[in-house]
């Protein structure tokens, strides 16, 4: 059996450690790129969303790769994305890329469900091996998540242009490389030091953004269109409203890691502009954007994929929670086009129109 | 004569201007881009240098436009900036006071909200460019008409049709269903442009609150059918601002004087750009799947410029005095 699984962001990282840990074969698909959205447009369905066509993309070339075994999320709800399994699986089958399917649904009560079906795939391991190979991934994802949330820090007050992606990529790749807890503590030391390394200028002024919407698009930077660096070269510090560690505690571990953002707190400011589930991120989205109006944030960017149904909830909602709290909020769609140009000019005269409040503002009280 | 040119490389015009040190503006030229926004540059200055009375000194330049990066480095301008912070500018200091600016230029739309004279909040058309001027352009040509007669006809409609505004594909079909059900060309004309205020409003303007004074300017403000259409929905007078239609260039021309002031002399490269030779070429790198079509710019054999890398391997070999924001 050799698995594969679809890449959102840096989730391969933490994904590619669990497995290999419980010593399943595993493929990871060549980073999304032009190719894999080709792919994934010409055999997915054209009024599915874009995370869709990538996961199809991935799967096409984990294939190419040797891969036989597809491991992919399930979900309940409005959103589609709980078919996308079934979907992806029957497209690819009328390809002629057989594949088996392994879908991970979230579980309904206790973790302890997915632990059964992890066990499944990993054969003869004890159950003891199982939760050590689980946690082993999720130490790495919050690895990764703190270099991703230093990299976001210091990309606005970088010194030398680029020096932050330097850095970043470089500390990534040492988490990634351990391959063993005490391997992992060391990288995570080395990688912490090089992020602190990168040069910046303490005292300068830079506006806050927070990015919320979608969790594909918010934590894939291929299929954002690498927004957050974007921001942090314009000079904008961003908070991102759906970590990797924290989704994983909120949907995979219900929880069990305290002290942590969470979805019911997040769900719980989203009152009263939305008081119910309306699938996928849609009530986050509304929550985590009156959360950072709350902490004196600057500016709210909201990022769906084109035609996603609870992000267009938010959406609607999300122009009279920024009157009300006067912070100005943009929606960033994205989809398959890859013109940057005008992506560009949203955000460039966004970061502009947050810098010259925030100086009148500051101006009237100092 | 001293003063300062704005250059804006819209995807359909190419508008330059020269206004003096008091922002003032004494030239100003309208060009279609034709696909081809270096040569387009070239032949405005070329001709803005032959209008400009001898001994004029350019003090500073400014770009904009969805062409703004590539034009900046070719003639070496001082303020490379957003065609929205552009506008504003522009907007507030020929209107001092507004508080709406409605622009409809080729390719985008877009609504700008300002409050004491800050911008509080914009908008711009998202994933579809119903309702901006290349669909007017292309329904005019269709019905053999030109674009400059397009807003007349509209005016001497008696009852406006009704036409689906949401998508020009449907647009299109309403409209020739309602021409073959006989209904006038005026009409229809009428109709459409009601059909795109509303799409307008209901797609960029969502929910804005949009209060008097409310401007209204890009290349499509030309067309009084549209002007009309805008003061029946809103209920409030539309103004229409002199140079309606370079207001992004004069905006980039005001932001290149407060960058030359904050930054010292500019890096303008002289009219001489319009006889210089530019070359672009493009190359697919091939580093890895992304296959990103790099673009190089060459002046006179030598790279100035490049870029669409994702990765920066490419733009950043070459050397720039100011990053272009």
């Amino acid at each position: 059996m050799r698995v594969t699984f679809p890449h959102m962001g840096n989730l391969y990282i933490p994904v590619k450690a669990m497995l290999d840990h419980l010593g399943v074969e595993v493929v990871v698909p060549p980073p999304s790129s032009k190719k894999t959205l080709s792919l994934g447009a010409k055999y997915g369905p054209e009024f599915a969303c874009l995370p869709m066509k990538l996961n199809l993309g991935n799967f096409i070339e984990a294939r190419e790769l040797g891969a036989d075994t597809i491991i992919m999320a399930g979900g309940r709800g409005p959103c589609r994305f709980g078919y996308y399994a079934q979907i992806e699986h029957t497209i690819l089958r009328d390809i002629g890329c057989d594949m088996q399917l392994i879908v991970f649904e979230p579980p309904e009560r206790h973790f302890s469900e997915l632990l059964v079906k992890i066990k499944q795939i990993s054969g003869s391991r004890s159950w003891w091996q199982v939760i050590q190979a689980v946690r082993f991934g999720y130490q790495k994802a919050r690895a990764v998540d703190e270099v991703e949330m230093a990299a976001l820090k210091s990309r606005p007050r970088e010194v030398t242009p680029g020096s932050t992606d330097t850095a970043q990529k470089e500390a990534l790749h040492l988490i990634e490389a351990a391959s063993s807890r005490s391997e992992l503590t060391e990288a995570i030391k080395k990688a912490g030091a090089i992020m602190s390394e990168v040069k910046v200028e303490k005292n300068k002024p830079v506006v806050k953004i927070g990015v919320v919407g979608e969790i594909y698009t918010l934590l894939d930077p291929f299929s954002n269109q690498y927004l957050e660096r974007r921001l942090g070269k314009l000079g904008a510090e961003v908070n991102r409203s759906i970590y990797l560690s924290e989704w994983v505690n909120d949907h995979i571990f219900m929880g069990l890691v305290k002290g942590m953002r969470s979805r019911k707190e997040t769900c719980g400011a989203a009152f009263p502009y939305l008081r119910h589930f309306v699938g996928g991120h849609g009530q986050e989205t509304i929550g985590s954007s009156v959360s950072y109006a709350r902490s004196g944030y600057d500016g709210l960017i909201q990022v769906l994929p084109f035609t996603c149904m609870p992000e267009i909830v938010a959406e609607s909602i999300l122009p009279e929670m920024s009157a009300d709290y006067g912070i100005p909020a943009m929606t960033l769609i994205v989809d398959e086009h890859t013109g940057e140009a005008g992506t560009l000019t949203r955000l460039e005269a966004f970061v502009d129109l947050l810098e010259r409040k925030k100086e009148t503002r500051e101006a009237l009280y100092s | 004569m001293n003063g300062y040119l704005g250059v804006d490389v819209g995807s359909v015009s190419t508008n330059i201007v020269f206004m003096d040190e008091g922002g003032v503006v004494f030239e100003a030229i309208y060009l279609r881009t034709l696909g081809q926004p270096i040569a387009t540059v070239q032949k405005g200055l070329r001709e803005l240098g032959g209008r400009l009375p001898a001994g004029t000194k350019i003090k500073g330049v400014g770009a904009t436009g969805s062409g703004r990066n590539l034009i900046g480095v070719i003639i070496g301008a001082d303020a490379v900036k957003n065609e929205i912070t552009s506008h504003a500018v522009a907007t507030s200091q020929v209107v001092p006071g507004v508080q709406t600016i409605l622009e409809i230029g080729g390719q985008d739309s877009k609504i700008i909200i300002l409050r004491n004279g800050v911008v509080s909040d914009f908008a711009m058309n998202t994933v579809c460019a119903a309702g901006t001027g290349s669909f007017l352009d292309q329904q005019a040509a269709r019905l053999n008409i030109s674009i400059e007669e397009f807003g007349e006809i509209a005016l001497r409609a008696a009852s406006p049709v009704r036409i689906a505004g949401r998508c020009a594909v449907f647009a299109e079909s309403d409209m020739i269903h309602k021409q073959q059900m006989g209904c006038s060309l005026a009409d229809i004309l009428a109709g459409l442009c009601e059909a795109l205020v509303r799409n307008y409003l209901n797609n960029v303007g969502k929910g804005k609150e949009i209060l008097a004074p409310v401007v209204f300017q890009g290349g499509v403000a030309a067309n009084v059918g549209m002007i009309r259409a805008f003061e029946k929905e809103l209920g409030l007078p539309v103004k229409v601002p002199p140079y309606f239609n370079v207001m992004g260039a004069v905006g980039a021309a005001l932001l290149s004087r407060e960058a030359v002031a904050r930054k010292g002399p500019s890096c303008f490269k002289g009219f001489r750009v319009s006889e210089m030779d530019f070359r672009t070429g493009s190359f697919e790198c091939s580093g890895c799947s992304n296959l990103c079509e790099v673009i190089e710019i060459k002046e006179e054999g030598d790279t100035i410029a490049r870029w669409g890398d994702r990765c920066g391997k490419w733009s950043s070999v070459v050397r720039r005095e100011e990053k272009i924001s």
